[in-house]
């Protein structure tokens, strides 16, 4: 590694070349503030103009986000004209934005906010005409509101580097510029997949889950019965709301919450996990034998089930049909479980709480009603509960932990936990085909190899002389390659997870932001790690079950016996599974 | 999404083609489909998406960024009005103004039959000549308010003939 000299602030040090102003002065323990550089380079277009720095070398002031080091650069971050200029960016910023900071919904979060108060912006500098502002709050999932937008780029970067795909983009020039869908259209009417990516990097209230929480006050207000279940990833990563270390495990001060926020029965979605495997694996196994669609590909992302239908109208039947996890869980609290509790099906108000926007579409698909009842009533994203919690005046640090409802749907193993976080899914049901399979648990119950944030992960094994091929991918750029693989009838696969967000649930569009500058107790590179402590913290809480194959949950096997006689069976089909249909990217106008 | 002809489909297919080579063949695929169709369509947008492999919304912004590029059909003439620094304290506002006000549309905007389409232009480099016009090629020099009239009847004559 090629090392260079450099002062910073007069101040000798030796860094890596090839960095960014910017990223040296953070090794050297320097925050310049910055808006549109994100992760590395992700984002740095080099137009907010926050970063501005004296080096030397250079003519005038230079964006430390884009400006190279080198041999003997002395960078002064601290002189009244880069001071001045930093200042001045900001109000110029500040001078096209709404200023309803109070009543924003990111305004603990806003960077904006952060670097006027560092940079020490001053009010109505530069006051003048406004953008003309677009809100779109048409989708179930994501609002957009261009009066908050800075144009940093962010998004626009997210949305293609994670999914290939470019939802949005820049528009217009000069003072009509905007970032948004082609056309300025509204989300659903353009090729987005809701997963809300574009919302977990936004540094503003530009782009922001659409809130349900008013929807739980209603449901509460008016008597129903409400009941809440969470997703795994949700545990690993709500402590962050609360000030807590990345990857801190909160499940039973999560439930304790819960129980104070006056939920009637506080559930946990790895029951609706297990199921799922146990659906999921039969549903395999039976299209190996019978020869059914292979590869088959999972079907509990909501995003990624979006995508299919979207750009792959065409290969729809790879798509397992089963329900995801919390619809699945939702369909059973109403027909199988309120009858237990003599609870009318239509009194009973589903809650899911899940680490994505997407879910928040889902709920609304005409596909996922039983019997006239939508299995899931109203879905908040984890940020949106730290939000309720706080809200409510629970000190969420000083809970005792306490455990999920003890019913007749509340036991989980392993297996339904590890769903949070990419290769999960396909472990889970490894270990059940395993068990099917060969007739007895799979030695060491882990499967390595389908474990690790590669995009695109590969395995292949022996199960009693029956090989499975399997392929995981989470992303819907490295999706896109394993779908053409099918399209083109090349893919070797039986069985392939595929899940939305890069990473899977633990990094899912509905989590806690990870920003350097909110987290001033964190590593400096925890924008590299905090995805690997999150899923650490599902694998741990793996480790400590007992049961950790669904097959095993004592209460999926009573669900069996008692209700739903086998998986895949009639009874089965008509709650647990659900189908998909093509849509068109751009829909008429 | 409407549906292009087989026939459009095509060209615009071998006019992406032609440039399947270069490192960057947006700005020229783009050129050559504003230069034969006359604007540049969302379902045209779709198609060039595909070939290129450059989403929709990068080519939207393409397209909008650039004044050259029309989203709408545009008129049989288009009245381009210089509107840079020197025509524009010669009186060029004044000059598009009379003739938004006979046409009756607005700068960007086509008439209803098709014929006229008014674009504010920035420097086109007829400095020496200012206020310039520039009407399908043909450049009007030192264009004076109260000539706006018979430049269009000018037209509207050809357009008959």
């Amino acid at each position: 590694m090629a090392l260079v000299n450099i002062k910073i602030e007069g101040v000798p040090y030796q860094v890596e070349a090839g960095l960014t102003i910017l990223e040296a002065a953070k090794q050297c323990g320097y925050t310049i503030p910055s808006l549109c550089a994100f992760n590395h380079g992700e984002c740095n277009a080099g137009s907010c103009r926050v970063c501005l720095v004296e080096a030397t070398g250079a003519r005038g002031l230079v964006a430390s986000c884009v400006y190279p080091i080198n041999e003997g650069m002395e960078i002064t971050i601290s002189s009244p004209k880069a001071v001045a200029a930093r200042r001045a960016s900001v109000e110029l910023l500040l001078s096209n934005h709404n200023k309803e900071c109070q009543q924003c919904e990111k305004n603990e979060y806003c960077e904006l906010l952060n670097v006027a108060r560092i940079t020490g912006a001053r009010e109505g500098m530069f006051e003048g005409v406004k953008s003309v502002t677009t809100i779109d709050q048409l989708n179930p999932a994501i609002v957009r509101d261009t009066s908050k937008c800075i144009l940093c780029g962010r998004c626009v970067a997210r949305c293609a580097n994670a999914h290939g795909m470019g939802i949005l983009g820049f528009e217009n020039r000069g003072f009509s510029a905007m970032v948004g869908p082609a056309e300025n259209r509204n989300f659903s009417e353009s090729p987005c997949i809701m997963c809300g990516q574009c919302v977990s990097v936004c540094p503003t209230g530009a782009l922001m889950e659409k809130s349900e929480i008013s929807k739980v006050d209603a449901a509460m207000a008016a008597g129903k019965y409400v009941v809440v279940q969470t997703a795994p990833a949700v545990r690993a990563a709500l402590g962050e709301e609360f000030g807590m270390k990345i990857g801190t495990p909160v499940t039973g001060k999560m439930v304790a919450a819960l129980r104070r926020l006056g939920f009637k029965k506080v559930l946990d979605t790895n029951y609706g996990a297990d199921l799922t495997i146990m659906e999921e694996a039969t549903e395999l196994l039976t299209r190996m034998k019978e020869g059914g669609a292979l590869p088959m590909i999972t079907s509990c992302s909501p995003g990624w089930v979006n995508y299919a239908e979207i750009n792959y109208g065409e290969q729809l039947a790879h798509l397992s049909s089963c329900k995801s996890p919390h619809e699945m869980m939702g369909a059973v609290l109403k027909h199988y479980y309120a009858a237990k509790i003599g609870v009318k099906p239509e009194d009973m108000f589903v809650v899911s709480i899940m680490p994505c926007t997407a879910k928040k579409f889902e709920k609304d698909r005409e596909q996922l009603v039983t019997e006239g009842l939508k299995d899931v009533d109203a879905v908040l994203t984890t940020r949106e509960l730290g939000k309720l919690i706080k809200r409510s005046g629970i000190n969420f640090n000083k809970l005792p932990d306490e455990e999920f409802d003890n019913d007749i749907v509340s036991d989980y193993t392993g297996a339904g936990v590890i769903f949070g976080v990419t290769g999960g899914v396909m472990e889970a049901a490894l270990r059940t085909a395993a068990f099917v399979l060969t007739g007895k648990e799979h030695e060491g119950v882990k499967f390595e190899e389908v474990r690790g944030f590669a995009g695109i992960k590969e395995a292949e094994f022996d199960l009693a002389g029956q090989k499975i091929s399997v392929a995981v991918a989470s992303g819907m750029k490295n999706a896109k390659v394993l779908l053409d693989e099918i399209a083109a009838g090349t893919s070797k696969y039986h069985f392939i997870e595929i899940m939305g967000c890069p990473g899977g649930c633990i990094n899912g569009g509905g989590q806690p932001y990870v920003r350097d500058c909110f987290l001033p107790n964190e590593d400096i590179d925890i924008i590299d790690t905090y995805k690997a402590k999150r899923a650490a913290a599902l694998y741990s809480e793996d480790e400590r079950q007992v049961l950790r194959q669904s097959h095993n949950n004592p209460q999926i096997k009573a669900l069996y016996d008692e209700f739903l006689g086998a998986p895949n069976s009639h009874k089965a089909h008509e709650l647990l599974h659900t189908s998909y249909a093509a849509r068109v990217p751009f829909t008429e106008k | 999404m409407a549906h292009l002809s087989e026939a459009a489909e095509a060209q615009i297919i071998e006019i992406c083609d032609r440039y399947k080579d270069e490192r960057t063949p947006l700005m020229m695929i783009l050129s050559d489909i504003q230069k034969e169709y006359g604007y540049i369509p969302l379902e045209v947008q779709e198609l060039v998406s595909k070939k290129t492999g450059k989403s929709v919304a990068e080519i939207y912004g393409v397209v909008t960024f650039y004044s050259f590029f029309s989203l709408a059909p545009k008129g049989k003439y288009i009245i381009g009005c210089c509107l840079g620094t020197a025509c524009y304290v010669k009186g060029a506002q004044q000059v598009i103004d009379k003739f938004s006000d006979i046409l009756g549309i607005k700068p960007g905007e086509t008439t209803e039959d098709g014929l006229f389409t008014i674009d504010a232009l920035r420097c086109i480099g007829a400095c020496g000549i200012a206020p310039a016009v520039s009407i399908n090629g043909k450049v009007y020099p030192k264009v004076e308010v109260s000539a706006v009239q018979g430049i269009i009847d000018e037209l509207r004559g050809g357009a008959n003939a």
